[in-house]
């Protein structure tokens, strides 16, 4: 107990965060070893950690950085196919899973990273809402190229073409790997419950520890103040680089496991559209921006709902809509802040007068 | 020929993004907002085009109107609802984010109602082509509609600015909300308006939009809206004139581009031509450099 108070606050609250996922796990573990849980809901297990990654990355650049990705999908769309791409091409070479997943998850959000930091260099220099528009258009470009991209192996190497497979020219011991708007199929299925929760406290661990260096807080003073940052030497391109291109790496991770999931891996507007950057912004936002256990929770609660409630899936995204402009409204308006305070003012006066 | 028939379809499709853009323009000058949701406005002013005409049964130009109307409505309702009380709000990032709920849920409502298949537009506008050099080079009907509305809606929109009274309360409150105030400029109703002409314009631009591409979707607009942002940009961001001329480059890079490199990677060409911009003068081509004081 007497540890327990020594530690600071920020500590504590990081452990409590770390605790929250390993109980969650637990609890999900036993329930499936007991058989109570649905092969539908199984399903989503290893795909819902990719979400709460997602979440959480998506909120180092939303509430830390204090800019908006629209592109977030588009991140997690290259982290995928890269390391879909490699974890095929090695299939045979590399026989041991582990290592072969834990290569692939490293190329994954290597790739993911660089795209971070050749679409950061020239917007975040700039002030206004352009990454957003600039993220947006990346991840519909990103969607573009996986479409019209072939590569194949034989003997000679590899083989590329952007029009269909028999440009390829490949021998006939040849193999066809990224099918254009087929994607890749037969990825080995790597990604088990266990380790995307373990990555998810890895990301847990590099986030929060971002967030409480002197980096993080160099990065959250340019959030609040710009100028201010930059009057006290802060370099300002620098730091806000540093973010996005760990969550945009983060985000190449949320997309090798979620590759390693499915047996055939295609680039939809579905699953790496803007739909999904914006399901990812509505953790964040109903989570709470720049509260980290808050995108777990929403990430949790957003995906397992419409799967328990079915009827609802018509009106899903309808209802993501008028969450996200409900809790802008209540959160941010100057009217609705006033009221607020107002409500919690009287609140604690009856509380005092009682 | 095919350079000039190619050079005409650009003019042609950049003159949409122009009008579109212009939505963009204004109300970033006189909100420093950037308006997610107008995209989506041009695909609901489609639909009511497109419900008034085959439903309804009414005269195209009755159905354009009633477009115009219910976009102008629908633009000042979004703006008094949603982004009004945002405006003073101290996070930039919360009206963004609002903007981009309000076109989800635009989006999301069109899907409820019409559903999601594609559905063919009708031809409202029937003005004959003109074949020029002996047959080898035609002019749609649609593209001269669009070039002429184009130009008239620019000029049209110069006039209004430069010689009335409202025109250059927008003008004072772009420049300075607070002097305007106290100038005895309603700001509210400024901004409204500003909406109001944005929306009216969304509903032009997807009458045009769709006559010259007649298919639509609930995502029709979506994709036009975010080409139209990077036409305002690249034009310079708050000007005008800025609008038409970024408007038209794009459009005439993209139709040549699908022309002559690739018709897969047209977009990804337009939104090169963006990062470019920002790159080389994040101002665009007429934007003003605006020193930022402490």
């Amino acid at each position: 107990m007497s540890g327990m108070k020594k530690m600071t606050k920020t500590t504590r609250n990081n452990l409590i965060t770390y605790a929250m996922v390993i109980l969650l796990f637990v609890i999900m573990q036993t329930l499936v070893s007991t058989g109570n849980v649905s092969s539908l809901l199984q399903g989503l297990l290893v795909p819902l950690c990719a979400y709460i990654i997602l979440a959480v990355s998506l909120n180092l650049t939303v509430g830390i950085l204090g800019e908006l990705s629209l592109g977030h999908a588009g991140f997690m769309c290259v982290g995928a196919f890269t390391g879909a791409f490699f974890s095929k091409c090695m299939a045979d070479a590399i026989p041991a899973a582990g290592f072969r997943y834990f290569l692939a998850l490293l190329i994954g959000a290597a790739a993911a990273g660089i795209c971070g930091i050749l679409i950061g260099i020239p917007v975040l220099r700039l002030k206004g809402d352009y990454l957003a528009i600039v993220t947006l258009a990346f991840g519909e470009i990103i969607k573009n190229i996986v479409n019209i991209l072939f590569i194949g192996r034989d003997a000679d190497g590899f083989h590329f073409s952007t029009t269909d497979t028999r440009s390829l020219g490949l021998l006939p011991d040849g193999e066809v790997i990224v099918n254009g708007p087929q994607g890749i199929t037969g990825t080995p299925k790597d990604s088990t419950f266990f380790i995307s929760v373990i990555l998810i406290l890895i990301t847990l661990f590099i986030v929060l520890n971002l967030i409480h260096s002197r980096s993080g807080r160099a990065i959250m003073s340019i959030r609040d103040n710009r100028i201010a940052a930059e009057s006290v030497g802060i370099n300002i391109t620098k730091y806000k680089l540093m973010a996005f291109s760990i969550s945009a790496s983060l985000a190449g991770v949320a997309g090798v496991i979620y590759a390693h999931n499915l047996a055939t891996l295609t680039a939809q507007p579905k699953n790496f559209g803007y739909n999904m950057s914006i399901m990812i912004l509505v953790f964040v936002v109903l989570g709470g921006i720049g509260n980290i256990r808050g995108s777990i929770i929403a990430a949790i609660i957003l995906t397992l709902l419409p799967e328990l409630l079915r009827g609802l899936s018509d009106y899903r995204m309808l209802i993501y809509a008028v969450v996200l402009i409900a809790m802008m409204l209540f959160n941010w308006s100057p009217k609705a802040i006033e009221w607020r305070e107002n409500y919690t003012a009287k609140f604690k006066r009856n509380k005092k007068e009682a | 020929m095919s350079f000039i028939s190619y050079l005409i379809n650009g003019i042609s499709l950049g003159s949409v993004y122009a009008i579109i853009a212009l939505g963009y323009t204004m109300v970033y000058g006189i909100a420093k907002m950037l308006n997610f949701a107008h995209g989506d406005v041009i695909m609901i002013g489609a639909y009511v085009v497109m419900a008034a005409v085959t439903g309804a049964g009414l005269p195209p130009i009755a159905a354009i109107l009633a477009a115009i109307i219910f976009c102008t409505v629908l633009g000042v309702l979004i703006e008094t609802v949603a982004y009004g009380p945002l405006l003073n709000a101290a996070s930039s990032l919360a009206v963004l984010i609002t903007a981009i709920g309000v076109s989800y849920l635009l989006q999301n409502i069109a899907l409820l109602i019409f559903g999601a298949n594609t559905i063919s537009f009708p031809k409202v506008l029937s003005i004959p082509a003109i074949v020029l050099a002996g047959g080898s080079l035609t002019i749609t009907g649609e593209a001269i509609v669009t070039i002429v509305s184009c130009i008239v809606i620019m000029t049209a929109l110069t006039l209004f600015i430069k010689k009335s009274k409202s025109g250059q309360a927008m003008l004072a409150v772009s420049e300075d909300k607070g002097a305007a105030q106290l100038m005895g400029i309603n700001v509210n109703g400024t901004i409204a308006l500003t909406f109001a002409i944005g929306s009216a314009l969304a509903a032009v631009a997807g009458v045009l939009l769709c006559s010259a591409y007649p298919t639509l979707t609930p995502y029709t607009g979506a994709m036009p809206g975010i080409k139209a942002f990077v036409a305002a940009v690249f034009g310079g961001i708050g000007s005008i004139p800025g609008a038409l001329i970024g408007g038209i480059l794009l459009g005439v890079i993209e139709i040549f581009g699908k022309a002559y490199i690739s018709s897969q990677m047209a977009d990804a060409i337009v939104f090169g031509v963006l990062i470019i911009v920002l790159i080389v003068k994040p101002t665009g081509i007429l934007g003003k450099n605006i020193q930022e004081k402490v």
